[in-house]
């Protein structure tokens, strides 16, 4: 790892910046009890490092739910020879941690009814918040497993669970709760390439190992000398939090 | 209800077009005072490095963008069908706060071709009246591109844009776009460099008889002052540029390049977390008398003000319209009325291509407007006789950059997850690039906006609602260009090609990312029967309303939208400032 990354460019070039940009500012309303008290401005800060621990214990999910969520994980990104799976880089850790946020309600979503089946180009038309998605899909497939082979999805072999998920992705294994390939495409897939690929800093991607698998260098966000080579770029990755992998 | 003391001109909005209309209008010495419904936002702290450049509160988590909870629009293919809403983001990025959708746009910077401005008198003109479909209501927009062009050249100043002219006062330059229209002078910047998306892309079209040439870039490829004495400094190629604010002062926006001049006049004042319900008239419906907003207690306050302007985007601009009942809404029926005519959006097709190993893209590297483009088959540069469509547009190789989270191209039949996933994720990172076509999309008689009945957002105003699906016209071009990207994709040396081409038999899909450049809904032009604004923005109904944003396009450009969006507004302002303030009324008898 050279010290003189390419970092400290950036950095100086942002400290002349920041002592040429000019002073604001002449506002009314809101943004003046802000500007004047200067207390209240938002911060220049990440969202605070959470990365993952080896004792983790959930706050949204039960121990039948964790249990799940741990075993689905394995099975969407298992350990092999390629890299690290999403159980050791703490992708469920991520899942839980995403659960507290308003996301997981629905508040960055419209959610206000009539509710409508509609043809899937026209998007998500449930009710349903991803903490609901979660509590019931996960219910669904249990049921399915315990239906079919007469035990919970984390009690079948990797084989038996690779079979339920894909038939469950391609939708010819569904729940008359809810469409269960929607649960699995649109929440639980997604959400496990978050955590897998996503800064350390929200529990997932430990030492930034899925990054060093791909060769993405992370928030470097510095590559004037580069972009012009396509050639291999020889440095590791950087977290937020300024962690070299 | 509280009211506020009244001002000359209140604008609704503070995005791209609301701020230059405020510094325009705050240097003719005008009391202005700027509505926006979001928060105040400023590169330090909002996009400091590296709180901003964060994959998922940013990406993944929509950080910038319009919080669907509380406002969205409806969306159908048909009029007889039932608009559902647009619950989650997808298709399109509407922006909210200081800045708009001018803080995580990308930054491709074009103007318009001077035919699309007048594409009805010259598709007649080439190839007669009836090669105009049944069904497309093609119109002139009632302005020229000589009269737009100060106004382009004007924004590119602001912005500090990096590109070559390829028709300097009609001389023709090397290392240009040589269809270009004549511009008064060079760009404000050279081209950024080309990364190697672009590289491959150049080279590729070159052999192959095509005219690759850089596209113009917002993202400064140099230190620069702008006319106003904004700084700017050059882009590193951080690769987290569309969907984010800029780290470096590099991408130009309302923060980098107005605001902190126009905060610094007296008279002006902003008022953030007003969201303006609509637009107040008096009894004859004839005379603004200013707006209705909600304030951030939930208080609804009117504004009282002498002129207004609509500068709150695309979406909200004509739902303002709508609201306030100024000029009479589209039936798609009859044909009659105009608020809500000729919606329209524009096609991307996207192909991603796979390289050999030893063939580095980097695709992490990036700027969201650099890249080598073609415009061989732009508008009507190309002969249409035969092909029997109207419309074409830009292919480019860009190199945005991107992230994992972001989404990982793939190869076609690669699984979604498990070992095989992975392996195809490591083997094809680096490996991957990506050329597009942005295309026109005409104007139809049954793509239209209108109110939904049924739906409403969080201040009980009804939603927006579109309804548009891809036509017969539009498809059939769409398939012309999946061939050429078929073509150059090969010529580039990929070894496979995935990604999505449309063709005819597909329907507008909500869900994956086409574009925010929604276009049309109160359309520019020279008769009142068909557009709501004269050639100056004007309002045909309400003299003291100017109306900006792309909803004035009289149908879908090829081109980004956001520079003949700033040169209108430039364009609008100087006739206000030259015009309209010595004699306020109409600037055009309708
Ligand atoms: C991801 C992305 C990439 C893009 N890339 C490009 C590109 O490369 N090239 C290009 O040309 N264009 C691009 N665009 C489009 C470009 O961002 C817009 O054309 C441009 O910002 C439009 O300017 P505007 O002033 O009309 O709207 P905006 O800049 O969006 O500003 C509108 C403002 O009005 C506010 N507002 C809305 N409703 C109300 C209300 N009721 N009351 C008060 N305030 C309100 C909003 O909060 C917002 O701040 C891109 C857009 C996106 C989302
Ligand atoms: S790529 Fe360049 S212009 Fe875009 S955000 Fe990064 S530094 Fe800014």
């Amino acid at each position: 790892m050279s010290s003189n990354d390419g970092q400290t460019s950036r950095r100086d070039f942002l400290a002349t910046t920041l002592a040429l940009a000019p002073l604001a500012v002449t506002v009314v309303g809101q943004t003046a009890a802000q500007s004047i008290n200067g207390e209240q401005l938002p911060s220049s800060s990440p969202a605070p490092d959470h990365p993952s621990v080896p004792d983790y214990r959930p706050s949204y999910f039960t121990s039948a739910e964790w249990a799940f969520i741990n075993a689905a994980c394995a099975r969407i990104i298992p350990a092999d020879e390629h890299g690290p799976g999403a159980v050791e880089l703490g992708v469920p850790q991520y899942i839980d941690r995403q659960m507290g946020t308003p996301w997981a309600d629905g508040g960055i979503w419209y959610m206000q009814g009539p509710f409508f089946a509609g043809a899937p180009e026209f998007g998500y038309q449930s009710q349903l918040t991803p903490k609901q998605q979660y509590r019931m899909g996960i219910k669904a497939i249990d049921t399915l497993c315990h239906e079919r082979l007469n035990m919970p999805f984390v009690a079948l072999t990797a084989a038996q669970q690779d079979d339920v998920l894909k038939q469950i992705e391609k939708g010819s294994l569904t729940s008359t709760e809810l469409p269960l390939s929607t649960f699995f495409s649109g929440f639980l897939l997604r959400n496990v390439m978050e955590g897998y690929f996503g800064d350390p800093m929200y529990g997932g991607n430990k030492d930034m190992a899925a990054w060093k698998m791909i060769g993405y260098p992370g928030v470097r966000a510095d590559y004037l000398e580069w972009v012009g080579q396509a050639k291999p770029y020889p440095y590791g990755p950087v977290s937020i939090y300024g962690k070299r992998g | 209800m509280a009211t506020n003391k009244p001002v000359d001109v209140v604008i609704v909005g503070f995005g791209w077009t609301g701020a230059i209309m405020a510094i325009e209008l705050a240097q003719a010495g005008l009391n202005v005072l700027a509505l926006e419904r979001g928060e105040d936002a400023t590169t330090v702290p909002n996009w400091a490095y590296p709180k901003v450049v964060d994959e998922i509160s940013q990406s993944a988590r929509n950080g910038l963008l319009q919080n669907l909870s509380k406002s969205t629009v409806t969306i159908r293919h048909h009029k007889d069908d039932r608009a559902l809403p647009y619950r989650q983001i997808g298709s399109f990025k509407p922006g909210t706060g200081v800045g708009g959708a001018g803080i995580h746009w990308s930054g491709v910077h074009s103007r318009v071709m001077p035919q699309e401005l007048r594409l009805r008198s010259h598709i007649t003109e080439r190839y007669g009246a009836r090669f105009i479909p049944e069904g497309m209501t093609l119109q002139d927009w009632g302005v020229t591109y000589e009269e737009l062009e100060p106004h382009f050249d004007r924004f590119e100043q602001v912005c500090g844009t990096s590109g070559k002219a390829g028709n300097l006062q009609g001389r023709a330059l090397e290392g240009g776009n040589p269809f270009e229209a004549p511009r008064s002078h060079e760009f404000p910047l050279p081209p950024l460099t080309d990364p190697p998306t672009s590289a491959l892309f150049a080279k590729a079209t070159r052999e192959l008889g095509y005219h690759p040439y850089p596209l113009p870039a917002a993202n400064a490829s140099r230190p620069y002052t702008n006319p106003y004495g904004c700084q700017l400094g050059p882009c590193n190629f951080c690769g987290f540029c569309s969907d984010y604010g800029c780290i470096n002062y590099s991408k130009a926006s309302p923060q980098t390049t107005i605001l902190p001049v126009l905060y610094r006049m007296p008279n002006f004042a902003l008022r953030t977390q007003a969201h303006v319900l609509k637009v107040n008239t008096d009894s004859a419906g004839k005379v603004a008398t200013g707006v209705t907003y909600v304030d951030a207690q939930g208080h609804e306050v009117e504004q009282p003000a002498t002129m207004v302007v609509l500068a709150a985007f695309h979406l909200h601009n004509v739902r303002l319209m709508l609201s306030s009942g100024i000029g009479q809404p589209y039936d798609p029926g009859t044909g009659q009325g105009k608020v809500g005519r000729n919606f329209c959006y524009q096609l991307l097709n996207s192909v991603n291509l796979f390289f050999d190993k030893n063939v580095y893209i980097n695709q992490f590297m990036g700027a969201g407007g650099v890249g080598q483009a073609i415009e061989d088959f732009y508008g009507d540069n190309f002969d249409h006789g035969k092909l029997g469509f109207i419309g074409g547009g830009v292919i480019w190789g860009r190199q945005t950059g991107n992230g994992p989270v972001r989404g990982i191209p793939l190869p076609s039949g690669s699984p979604a997850w498990g070992s095989g996933w992975k392996a195809a994720v490591k083997k094809n990172f680096l490996h991957t690039g990506r050329i597009e076509s942005q295309l026109s999309n005409m104007a139809y008689r049954g793509c239209y906006l209108d109110l939904d009945p049924t739906y409403r957002d969080a201040y009980g105003t009804p939603l927006l609602r579109m309804t548009l699906n891809w036509q017969d016209n539009d498809l059939r071009m769409s398939e012309f260009f999946g061939e050429k990207l078929s073509q150059i994709g090969k010529a580039m040396g990929a070894t496979s090609q995935s990604g999505r081409v449309l063709k005819r038999g597909d329907n507008w899909d909500t869900r994956a990312y086409q574009s925010t450049h929604i276009n049309g809904g109160t359309a520019m032009g020279a008769d009142p029967k068909t557009s709501v604004v004269n050639k100056y923005l004007q309002s045909w109904d309400v003299s003291n309303l100017f109306v900006l944003g792309a909803n004035v396009f009289a149908h879908g450009i090829g081109y980004n939208p956001t520079g003949l969006v700033g040169a209108l507004a430039y364009w609008s302002a100087a006739n206000i400032r030259a015009t309209y303030l010595k004699s306020p009324g109409p600037l055009v008898r309708g």
